[in-house]
């Protein structure tokens, strides 16, 4: 069994099935988007165990007893946005949104072990997921106010 | 794209995972999967097995020993990035990985596996060479520490045999002046040459099979480096003076 947002769900027979085809296709959990599949694009990226890793370069099998955090499980509930995803919706940091989900699970790594994120560490950050939208400035601005949304301020 | 039917293996110890590669016929040994799993999604790797170490215990420690840190198979670069003791004793070690991928692979990908994976443009490989470091391996008859010297064999090859796995990642203390410089063409990516500096010691990646040592009064002498689509081999060559002027120069 795998723990998936807070729910014990099944791991596949096939341990070649990765991580990222099974929340898809074993789970229908198609939040989580495959780009690259070789772990470049970020498109992929969930929480393991609170940290963001790429779900394209892990075998399902491997993360038997573990628990995973996909984008359906960021939010507190259906009705409220979290404040990473406020922050996005606030400043337009999103376009087509394929790379949207991987650049919120990544960003909720960043924040995590930088609440007040410098200039240098919003790029650093970021900088392991692709968008071909946005040209990031308005992402680079959504990861500020998502720092300051959730360090309560208004 | 996806990878090749293998047999998966989760050993539960070490010794059972080292019986497991002595008994199987073309295994591979599984830790962060950074850099082996883009191999098996391109089907560039087709093993019969994978031996899984992650839920081998005891072994994602980084300590002291011998006037140097031991950095155990299992410790993730991103925890070595901010390990107190490799910054106080062996700050080469955290300086570089900075450079290592982006940090959503660093908190899976591993110091050792980066090692024994032995890619010529990785910045780990080069910084043990720079370092005079070594590699504990266990197998059948016991353990063994290979000399970084030693360790890189060819594109990708290393010292050890099909029936070991790399257990620590052996770094001296070193405090004197140190540095890394590399250039790619984009953030994160592997370099298309690199250099590192530990004292009067200079070792370059990305310009040879393996990882080399180089005089830093002339780097660039006796080699010959591959051309690609991102550098002709005098661009590298170019680079390597340029990156080792720079680290000498402080």
């Amino acid at each position: 069994m795998i723990r998936v947002n807070g729910a014990d769900r099944p791991l596949p027979e096939d341990p070649r099935i990765l991580l990222s085809d099974h929340l898809r296709h074993g789970l229908g959990l198609t939040g989580t988007h495959v780009g690259c599949e070789h772990g470049v694009c970020g498109c992929c990226t969930v929480l393991l165990g609170g940290r963001p890793v790429r779900a394209c370069l892990l075998l399902a099998v491997q993360l038997d007893g573990q628990e995973v955090t996909t984008i359906e499980g960021l939010a507190p509930d259906a009705a409220t946005l979290h404040p990473i995803q406020q922050a996005f919706h606030e400043c337009h940091a999103l376009q087509c949104g394929f790379c949207t989900p991987g650049f919120l699970l990544a960003v909720k790594g960043l924040l995590d072990d930088h609440p007040d994120p410098t200039k240098s560490e919003i790029q650093e950050g970021i900088s392991g997921n692709l968008c071909r939208c946005t040209g990031y400035a308005n992402i680079r601005r959504a990861v500020r106010r998502a720092a300051d949304l959730s360090r309560g301020a208004r | 794209m996806k990878p090749s039917p293998f047999r998966y293996h989760a050993p539960g110890s070490l010794e059972e995972a080292v019986g497991l590669l002595a008994s199987l016929e073309d295994s591979k040994v599984l830790a962060g999967g950074q850099s082996l799993v883009p191999l098996l999604n391109f089907r560039l790797a087709r093993p019969a097995h994978l031996v899984d170490i992650n839920r081998l215990p005891g072994l994602d420690r980084i300590y002291e020993r011998d006037g140097g840190v031991a950095v155990q198979a299992l410790v993730r670069q991103a925890d070595a990035l901010r390990s107190a003791t490799l910054g106080r004793l062996c700050p080469l070690v955290p300086e570089a990985l900075q450079h290592v991928a982006h940090q959503v692979i660093r908190n899976r990908g591993t110091v050792v596996g980066s090692i024994a994976h032995a890619d010529p443009a990785a910045e780990l490989p080069a910084v043990l060479l720079a370092l005079e470091g070594e590699v504990v391996a266990r197998g059948p008859g016991g353990e063994r520490r290979i000399a970084a010297g030693d360790f890189f064999r060819g594109v990708l090859e290393s010292a050890l045999e099909p029936d070991e796995i790399a257990t620590e990642a052996w770094f001296p203390a070193f405090t004197g002046p140190h540095g890394l410089r590399e250039e790619s063409r984009r953030h994160g990516d592997y370099a298309m040459a690199g250099a590192v500096r530990a004292g009067a010691r200079l070792a370059l990646f990305g310009v040879a099979p393996t990882p080399v040592t180089a005089d830093p009064k002339d780097p660039a002498r006796d080699l010959q480096p591959s051309g690609d689509i991102e550098a002709t081999p005098e661009f590298r060559k170019h680079l390597v003076a340029v990156l080792t002027q720079d680290l000498f120069a402080a």
